[in-house]
């Protein structure tokens, strides 16, 4: 079977006052399915980039992208949102909630754009308020919760769709030693009980430990590091 | 829906930001229907002036009289119906606060004024009653004016302690008509000056001339003057509108100011709103860009900041409209009767106050929306506000 992410030569470059800056350079990497895969790398050395291609939240400058069997490079405005929405879930490291609302409606986020009855939606909802262990915490906006919560919470709003990917960086970065653990644990889980094939980017040698397999990027350049 | 959920909660979100930009909203929809209130009277207070009256005064200045012989001579120019001798009483009812317009005219005025409204029994009391007057139905009510009443008014134009018997009140017939004049006989004036001071008799301030074809008014203007050219009081006509227009000349230019402030004091606070939203809207550039990621639509993202603009608009521009209603109310109150003949809220103006505040709701939004829908998601994401 096909990789779920095949990345073929892919380059991106940013602009800057009309100056070129390369970020990557002929990037190329397949993901299976179901894989839980680490990237770490120095600052700047382009991981957020490709986790961002990846995800379809931006686009290569040259190269092949198929993520969950669809050619995202090719991909318009509106059906790369479609498609997003229904392929992949996004962890952040500073969470991302919105703070005007509670944890059960930040949730609810993703599911306003499926075409769900209210009852189905609050099953959903609350079926992975309960997966993350913050089923007695729906109504808490997001400021009356710990990090740890918080970024519990974004990861129900990520999973609550249900999607293949789990794109997640540097998820533990703002976290203590033991919300972190908690976080790790809460990935390996999405990772081996619901089949969620997660790119994950980390600083920590620790969570990296978690991921089935490991990649440096260095430079804009790739290097395997074997699985783990 | 959720998105309105959004928007209210969103608009909540600095609570004292938002309800300094709705109070602002307010006043300036309160300032706005204040001043147009007030442009509109004077504007059909022009209206009111009937196209088939000339107003024949003294050249210099409507303060010098015209000798009386002049009415028999402008009677004879083709084309007028009807002229009425006038004089300017002024003085002062019981209070100098208590300002309404006095005046002496020939009894025709109720003919060449036919807004007026007079009932044939009155007019009938107050031909036979030689110090009779009528009072408009607003001073009546003010003054508590019956039937029978002794009007006592103390003269400063014509000196002395003059007393007046109310013979009827008149209903003004138009929204816009002056209910606040009162009339008595130019004879009774012109009898008793001849008394006290007898070189002050036999003069009028002005004749108000009836003509029979308002498209001929300029015409008859010039012959009318043509008549009193070189005498010693050369005279000037010009239509009834032309007269109000110049009686309220320095007003003119405080009306133009007025309208134009109405309008600046408008997009004054458009500025203000633009502010409150294009702040907002930075401090949520993240939030936006975790919406798109999310597969939020830039309609979603417009609706977001459009709502949110417009529930602050249109909440300002609720309380403001409320509130000018009872302003407008208190102001008729405190203000002296007779100082605006007639003093309430044009439709037009609480309509225009109204679309104002969705134009601005709906204008703030523009650039705020602009901007978050041109910034890409991973630059919305590596923004620091
Ligand atoms: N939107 C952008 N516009 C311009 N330059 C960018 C943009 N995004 C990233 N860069 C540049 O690309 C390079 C790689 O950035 P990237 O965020 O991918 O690094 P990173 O490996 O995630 O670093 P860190 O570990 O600090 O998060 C950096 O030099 C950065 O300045
Ligand atoms: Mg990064």
């Amino acid at each position: 079977m096909a990789a779920i992410i095949q990345v073929k030569n892919v380059a991106k470059s940013y602009w800057r006052n009309s100056l070129e800056i390369p970020v990557l350079h002929g990037i190329t990497l397949d993901v299976e399915e179901g894989e839980f895969m680490a990237l770490m790398g120095p600052s700047g050395s382009g991981k957020t980039t490709l986790l961002n291609l990846i995800a379809g939240i931006d686009r290569p400058s040259s190269g092949k992208l198929s993520v969950a069997g669809t050619d995202i490079a090719k991909l318009n405005e509106s059906a790369l949102a479609k498609w997003r929405s229904a392929n992949v879930g996004f962890i952040f490291q500073f969470y991302n909630l919105i703070p005007v609302l509670t944890a059960y409606e930040n949730v609810e986020l993703p599911l306003l754009l499926a075409k769900l009855s209210r009852a189905e939606r609050k099953k959903h909802v609350e079926n992975v308020l309960n997966i993350v262990g913050l089923g007695d915490r729906i109504y808490h906006y997001p400021k009356q919760l710990s990090g740890g919560q918080e970024q519990r919470v974004a990861i129900a709003r990520a999973i609550v769709t249900d999607p293949a990917i789990l794109v997640a960086d540097e998820p533990t970065g703002d976290l203590d030693k033991n919300s972190a653990q908690e976080i790790l644990t809460l990935m390996g889980r999405l990772n081996k009980e619901f089949k969620k094939t997660i790119v994950m980017v980390t600083h920590d040698q620790h969570a990296a430990e978690r991921a089935t397999r490991l990649l440096h990027l260095d430079k804009g350049d790739l290097s395997a590091n074997g699985k783990n | 829906m959720k998105v309105l959920k959004l928007i209210f909660k969103n608009s909540l979100r600095h609570k004292l930001r938002t309800s300094l930009t709705i109070l602002g909203i307010a006043i300036a929809v309160i300032a706005f229907g204040l001043l147009r209130t007030v442009v509109t009277i004077w504007d059909s207070s022009v209206d009111a002036a009937g196209a088939d009256r000339l107003i024949t005064r003294q050249s210099v200045s409507f303060i010098f009289p015209l000798p009386l012989a002049y009415k028999t001579k402008i009677e004879a120019v083709p084309g007028v119906k009807a002229v009425c001798s006038a004089a300017w009483f002024g003085g002062t009812y019981i209070d100098k606060s208590n300002f309404f317009a006095r005046q002496a005219a020939d009894d025709n005025v109720f003919d060449v004024y036919p807004e007026l409204l007079l009932t044939p029994k009155d007019f009938d009391t107050y031909k036979k009653t030689r110090n009779g007057c009528i009072v408009g139905a607003s001073i009546a009510e003010q003054f508590k004016f019956k039937m029978g009443d002794i009007i006592v008014l103390d003269g400063d134009i014509f000196p002395g302690r003059w007393e007046f018997v109310v013979c009827g009140i008149y209903q003004p017939k138009n929204k816009n008509t002056d209910g606040t004049q009162m009339f008595f006989h130019y004879d009774y004036l012109n009898e008793k000056i001849k008394q006290t001071s007898p070189g002050r008799g036999d003069q009028a301030f002005w004749y108000i001339v009836q003509i029979n074809d308002p498209n001929k008014s300029a015409q008859i203007s010039e012959q009318i003057d043509a008549i009193f050219k070189n005498s010693t009081a050369e005279t000037k006509t010009e239509t009834e509108r032309a007269f109000t227009q110049g009686f309220v000349a320095a007003s003119g230019a405080i009306i133009s100011a007025m309208n134009f402030m109405s309008y600046a004091i408008i997009g004054i606070i458009m500025l203000v709103l633009a502010n409150t939203m294009i702040m907002s809207a930075r401090e949520r550039t993240r939030e936006y860009a975790v919406f798109k990621t999310l597969g939020f639509s830039a309609l979603h993202l417009t609706g977001l900041i459009l709502g949110e603009s417009m529930v602050i608009s249109c909440v300002g521009g609720g309380i403001g409209l409320a509130l000018l209603y009872p302003i407008v109310a208190g102001f008729e109150q405190v203000m002296p009767k007779g100082f605006f003949p007639f003093f309430f809220i044009e439709p037009i103006t609480a309509i225009l106050a109204v679309s104002s505040a969705v134009l601005i709701g709906f204008l703030a939004a523009v650039f705020p929306i602009q901007r978050a829908l041109s910034t890409k998601i991973v630059d919305g994401f590596r923004f620091v506000g």
